[in-house]
């Protein structure tokens, strides 16, 4: 690790946190995951006599279907069957949030990749064959690619919400300055490298098992039972582990797990779906685009007073999850900041893009963008640092949001103020100053971007999660949750509280595969909740066969339940070792006909929200943070590098700071990737240009930035984080959007005609426009 | 039959020459560590180790299995994760990533290992550039690399700087498994035949045709020309550069004379893909790609390369690069010629090369505008100049106006933006998903300057040709 000069404070903290990694726990994957042993859904051992399936999509973005001709594609030897509309037995209709939406097109298509049918052929490359042979004609009709288009057309999902504080109409009027503008941020790809796959068997009594690789099983299992029109207890679904998520297979692993039973349900053969990356790319919706509008007040000492925005999502063909992910922007629209007097607006706009869907952050990414922008123009034409701006409005404690819940706990100036005395951000300023003043061809910018983000699904109903515990009579253990493990650590830490509570070894414990038949209608592994949920439920498990098995062991050594605790795989006695150890104490418990299974039930308490009056206490807690993004721009070209990017970020009391700063790190250069080259592009007829990796581009190990430092605030963590660890998943995420900010600061020192644009993502054909806009 | 053998196992097999090696692996031998990710080279997942026998000792290089036919397997040691897994324990690489939490999802890793992997059996310099460019063509989406990066470092420790490892020193510390041992004896035994292959599309290293035609390429004949020694190397005679279609990027990469010669080389390379895909792509592959924004092709275009092709009865012809393309991947050569190699004068000292490409994302990926740009001073005097452009006409474009202007004019900021002017009446470029039309003249304009910003910079900086800079 480098020394940084002059900043003791910060070599001090540096040291701390890597020795922390030293001790911290590793992921309980990483073993099999080095050595590619593994195991995915295209990994798993297929039954004799499969069958591959290769959806066939529309080639149109809107029309009707005039006429489909299979006769070819069904010819091909080894095609089995080709499955349509036709063949469902159940419904038609995989829309979670609303039925909106078909499995297979019927009359007409409403996007680009809008499945059709299922051709299932002996293998993918003669199923893909037979795809080739397929004939369609389609009568166009009109195509909505953007947001602002649907609604000048009326083209909605559902109707618009809108939170508000204050009044800000009157406050506006009271403010010395008033701003408005526009912004614009573009969708995002995924991009989890293993691409959407399903794979169903045929079991007894037309039972059917289903691996997939889905962040929601019961919504796969929920569907699938819709469609085929059976009840939900014939359909298992299984599922390893993901090779990613990102919300990316919240809701849109659903179709082709189903489209896999559905073959399997006709034919009684097992039946593999896994979807090409082309395929991949073309079908499943993205993170949502929005234009958005603000107008933001502001007194002479930099409060803001009033802000008030619109904003238009681009939901895309279908509801998917866009009612929810709108209702996130709202409650994230003012990031961490107190502002009196607000009115938010989100219109879900209907479009001919694949349905968007979740994505880390769910929305709040989105809103946070805008008021970010409105802060940069404020102080851009007051001519202030946006930063000042910044820091006289973070939230303080017992400050209300905008929905209504009060902050408590907060820690947005602690992160702030902390940030800036162990970076020594002064001196970083002067740094960036003084280089601007000396290079004409390279301009440094430097931005900061705090981020406060609501943990708990906003849908208050969601926050629940069961855990089932045995203890085997040797006295390992098995442990089955909800949790979908996707790389982001979840099973280390369900083993690390059940090894915790049990003190034993983590080699004895093992963490099962997420199953219907094991868990139940369980929510989906999404809202950075995973860990909290499946975590208490797990706790509640295991303190609850501890419980049980005190009562054996006092009676095993005659002495009262509340001396003895459970320690190194033996039992303490008043904080002695006695002779009982633990596999002897299961032994007896067995003997003893005690239970040595668990199934407990977590439901977040507190939490409630009112939809009606858009008021409530929605959120269990917030995770804060601030981070400084620097980068230099090569003027000559366009091109830019991050320097570092520096962040404070509150853990809470973090269990395992190894997979939590992954989480901070992935998520921070996921945020970059965003706001700087991912740049999603479909034509005016709806066709997707970023169609493949080669024109797609995320991060790669060259672009990250030079220099990450984390450093954790020290707080108290909070009661409703399980072992008082906050979740992780998505609030990083939002750091990356210091990286717009940073690369807009940096065009400005090089070009003083520049016009601020809020234009996600910055990448390196606007830093070049931008560079030499209104110049000669 | 195609015969190599496959970690530590023979494999003798008459499966379609033309399918992927990765296929092979993951699906006939049931070695699911090699992942899918995206099936075109740009991600790493399905990342192995190809070992070729050279005199007595095997030469490892990484590739994407995805884009590589299975028989160009042939004769070589293939290597995937499993083959190098030791009995209960981690290797050094596996072991780097592990304590370092540089695996979250995992769908990634064994990409990632097997290109350390390589990097520690490879001939390069064992230093932390190198290791990184070793992994440079592997997308991991969890870990944002910094944990990837410390991985690096540790596997680069553990390589004490090594210049040179064999492979006792290698097994002797855990980065690979003792069976590796016997394959360069195993390889010689095996005296793979040259395969009997049928008429069909000429494959060299496939990176572009895979990418391009996978499906055809697995279902149709294909004739494989990576192994014809009559294509290949690389040799230098009275000033005079030969280099053969089959040579890759990464033989260009490794040879010492060439890197003498043109300085900036490896800084050029390292913007033209991946490790992996320059391991496989070949130059003739890439010329007649045709792609108006070929890289090596816009780089041999500013050379004023001369190419030399080969007809089915052996006879030779030699033409000028710039008057090989004809229109929009069009280009003057017939179904039975094949390009057999490239020749360049060698700079002198009096004469500058330089190359840029910008793209979305600097490494691994395809120009927004690539140039280059040869050129001779004398006496302040340019007497010779030679300048290409990609990205901004239907064809990898040799500025013939604007290289005509410079010839003998002083070498001033008023010359070059002169030259400029004439530039941008030579180039017209479309807006696409590479960026606008506008965008696009901007570019070139700016990277026509930065060739004389970056071969000159004490006489130029930006400030010669942006007054307010």
């Amino acid at each position: 690790m480098h020394k940084n000069k002059e900043n003791k404070v910060l070599d001090i903290k540096l040291d701390a946190v890597s020795k922390s990694l030293k001790q911290s726990i590793k992921n309980l994957d990483s073993y099999t995951h080095v050595r590619g042993e593994s195991l995915y859904v295209d990994d798993i051992n297929i039954r004799q006599g499969t069958f591959h399936a290769v959806v066939f999509d529309a080639p149109k973005a809107h029309g009707k279907i005039k006429r489909i001709d299979y006769s070819k594609a069904e010819a091909l030897e080894g095609v089995e069957r080709i499955f349509t509309y036709k063949d469902v037995p159940g419904e038609n209709e995989i829309g979670g949030i609303i039925p909106d939406e078909p499995l297979f097109a019927e009359a007409e298509v409403h996007f680009w990749g809008m499945p059709i049918a299922l051709i299932v052929a002996e293998s993918e490359f003669i199923a893909r064959k037979a795809r080739g042979l397929i004939e369609i004609e389609i009568e166009d009709l009109p195509v909505i690619t953007t947001a602002k288009e649907a609604k000048a057309k009326g083209s909605f999902i559902n109707a618009p919400r809108s939170f508000s504080l204050g009044d800000t109409e009157k406050a506006f009027a009271d403010c010395d300055y008033v701003f408005k503008g526009e912004t614009f941020s573009n969708g995002q790809e995924h991009l989890y490298i293993e691409a959407q796959g399903a794979y169903a068997e045929p079991m007894e009594n037309g039972n059917i098992k289903v691996t997939s690789s889905t962040q929601g099983p019961t919504a796969v299992q929920k569907t699938i039972a819709k469609v085929l029109g059976i009840a939900m207890h014939k359909i298992e679904v299984d599922v390893t582990r993901l090779g990613g998520g990102f919300g990316g297979k919240e809701d849109q692993a659903t179709p082709w797990a189903v489209m896999a039973a559905l073959a399997t349900y006709h034919l009684n053969q097992s039946v593999k779906l896994i979807l090409n990356r082309h395929d991949d790319l073309r079908m499943t919706g993205k993170r949502h685009p929005y234009e958005s509008t603000y107008k933001i007040g502001l007194t002479k000492d930099l409060k803001i007073l009033a802000y008030q925005t619109e904003f238009l999502q681009n939901s895309g063909a279908a509801a998917d999850l866009s009612p929810a992910i709108a209702e996130r922007t709202l409650f994230h629209a003012t990031n961490s900041y107190c502002v009196p007097n607000v009115t938010t607006k989100v219109l879900s706009c209907k479009t001919n893009l694949p349905p968007n869907t979740a994505f880390r952050g769910f929305g709040g990414p989105q809103g946070m963008f805008v008021i970010e922008s409105a802060i940069a123009k404020a102080a851009h034409e007051i001519g202030v640092p946006t930063r000042k701006i910044q820091e006289a409005n973070l939230l303080d404690e017992n400050d209300t949001f905008s929905y209504g819940q009060i902050a408590k706990k907060v820690e947005a100036k602690n992160t702030w103020d902390s940030a800036k005395n162990i970076f020594n951000t002064e001196a970083l300023e002067r740094e960036v100053a003084a280089f601007n003043k000396n290079n004409a061809s390279f301009k440094k910018g430097l931005s900061f971007m705090p981020i406060t983000f609501g943990i708990s699904f906003t849908n208050t109903p969601m926050n629940h999660a069961r855990a089932l515990v045995h203890i085997y009579l040797d006295g390992s253990v098995g442990i089955s949750t909800a949790a979908v493990e996707m790389g982001q650590g979840v099973n280390t830490k369900m083993m690390q509280i059940a090894a915790d509570v049990f003190s034993i070894p983590i080699e004895k414990i093992k963490i099962e595969t997420t199953n219907t038949t094991r868990v139940a209608n369980t929510s989906p592994s999404a809202a950075s909740s995973t860990a909290d949920l499946n975590g208490k439920a797990t706790l509640m498990a295991c303190n609850a066969l501890v419980e049980r098995l005190k009562t054996v062991a006092s009676e095993d050594l005659n002495v009262s339940e509340k001396d003895i605790t459970l320690k190194e795989e033996a039992i303490f006695v008043n904080g002695k070792k006695s002779e009982l150890s633990w596999t002897n104490l299961i032994s007896s418990a067995m003997l003893k006909r005690v239970a040595l299974t668990e199934n407990a039930h977590y439901a977040t308490p507190e939490i409630h929200f009112d939809k009606t009056k858009e008021k409530g206490h929605p959120f269990a807690y917030h995770v804060y943070g601030t981070a400084i993004t620097t980068t230099t721009i090569d003027c000559t070209r366009g091109t830019y590098e991050f320097d570092s990017v520096k962040i404070v970020h509150d853990y809470g009391k973090s269990m395992s700071e190894g997979i939590d700063l992954g989480q901070v790190e992935g998520a921070l250069i996921q945020g970059i990737g965003w706001m700087t080259m991912e740049e999603i592009a479909y034509n005016k007829d709806g066709r997707l240009l970023s169609n493949a990796l080669s024109t797609y581009k995320v991060p790669d190990i060259f672009s990250v930035p030079k220099t990450v430092e984390v450093i954790p605030v020290e707080t108290e963590g909070n009661e409703m984080a399980i072992l008082k660890s906050k979740a992780v998943g998505e609030p990083p995420l939002m750091y990356g959007i210091g990286a717009y900010f940073a690369l807009q600061n940096a065009i400005k020192a090089f070009n003083p005609n520049y016009d601020l644009q809020f234009h996600a993502p910055m990448t390196p054909e606007k830093v070049l426009m931008g560079l030499y806009e209104n110049t000669k | 039959m195609i015969t190599f053998i496959l970690n530590n196992k023979t494999i003798k097999t008459s499966e379609h020459s033309g399918t992927t090696l990765l296929d092979f692996v993951r699906y006939q031998q049931r070695l699911t560590g090699t992942k899918i990710g995206c099936r075109e080279g740009d991600c790493g997942a399905c990342t192995l180790l190809v070992g070729t026998l050279s005199n007595d000792t095997v030469e490892y290089q990484s590739i994407t299995s995805c884009i590589s036919p299975l028989g160009n397997a042939h004769g070589k040691h293939i290597v995937t994760v499993e083959g190098t897994n030791l009995k209960d324990k981690l290797t050094t690489a596996q072991e780097a990533m592990n304590a370092n939490y540089a695996t979250q999802c995992g769908f990634c890793t064994p990409g990632f290992v097997v290109a350390l992997t390589g990097f520690a059996l490879s001939n390069s310099d064992k230093n932390y550039s190198n290791a990184i460019d070793a992994i440079s063509g592997n997308i991991c989406r969890c870990t944002g690399y910094k944990a990837i990066e410390k991985a690096a470092h540790q596997v680069v420790e553990k390589l004490e700087n090594k210049t040179e490892t064999t492979l006792e020193w290698l097994i002797e510390n855990q980065f690979i498994p003792d069976y590796f041992e016997s394959i360069p004896k195993r390889l010689n035994d095996i005296a793979a035949k040259d395969l009997n292959q049928p008429k069909g599309k000429y494959v060299s290293g496939g990176t572009d045709l895979y990418v391009q035609q996978a499906d055809h390429l697995a279902d149709n004949n294909v004739h494989l020309i990576a192994e014809k020694d009559y294509l290949k190397g690389i040799s230098i005679e009275n000033n005079i550069c030969t280099i053969g279609t089959n040579a890759t990027v990464s033989d260009l990469w490794n040879h010492t004379e060439l890197n003498t010669i043109l300085p900036n080389l490896r800084k050029y390379l390292k913007l033209v893909s991946s490790e992996q895909i320059r391991n496989m792509a070949s130059l003739g592959g890439n010329l007649v790609n045709a792609s108006p924004i070929g890289d090596m092709t816009i780089f041999f275009l500013a050379l004023n390369s001369t190419i030399t092709i080969l007809n089915s009865e052996e006879k030779e012809r030699t033409i000028a690069l710039k008057n090989f393309y004809q229109g929009y991947k069009t280009y003057d050569l017939k179904d039975d010629e094949l390009l057999k190699s490239i020749q360049f004068k060698l700079p002198t000292e009096h004469s500058f090369f330089n190359f840029e490409k910008v793209c979305k994302r600097t490494h691994l990926d395809i120009a927004s505008v690539n140039t280059a740009i040869h050129i001779s001073i004398e006496n302040e005097t340019i007497s010779e100049a030679h300048v290409s452009i990609g990205g901004v006409a239907a064809i990898p474009k040799y500025l013939h106006d604007t290289s005509a202007f410079l010839i003998g004019k002083p070498l001033t900021s008023e010359t070059i933006l002169e030259a400029n002017e004439i530039l941008q009446k030579e180039i017209a470029p479309i807006s696409d998903v590479r960026g606008t039309n506008d965008y696009k003249r901007l570019l070139g304009r700016q990277l026509f300057f930065a060739h004389f910003t970056a071969l000159l910079p004490k006489q130029f900086t930006l400030n010669d040709f942006i007054p307010h800079a």
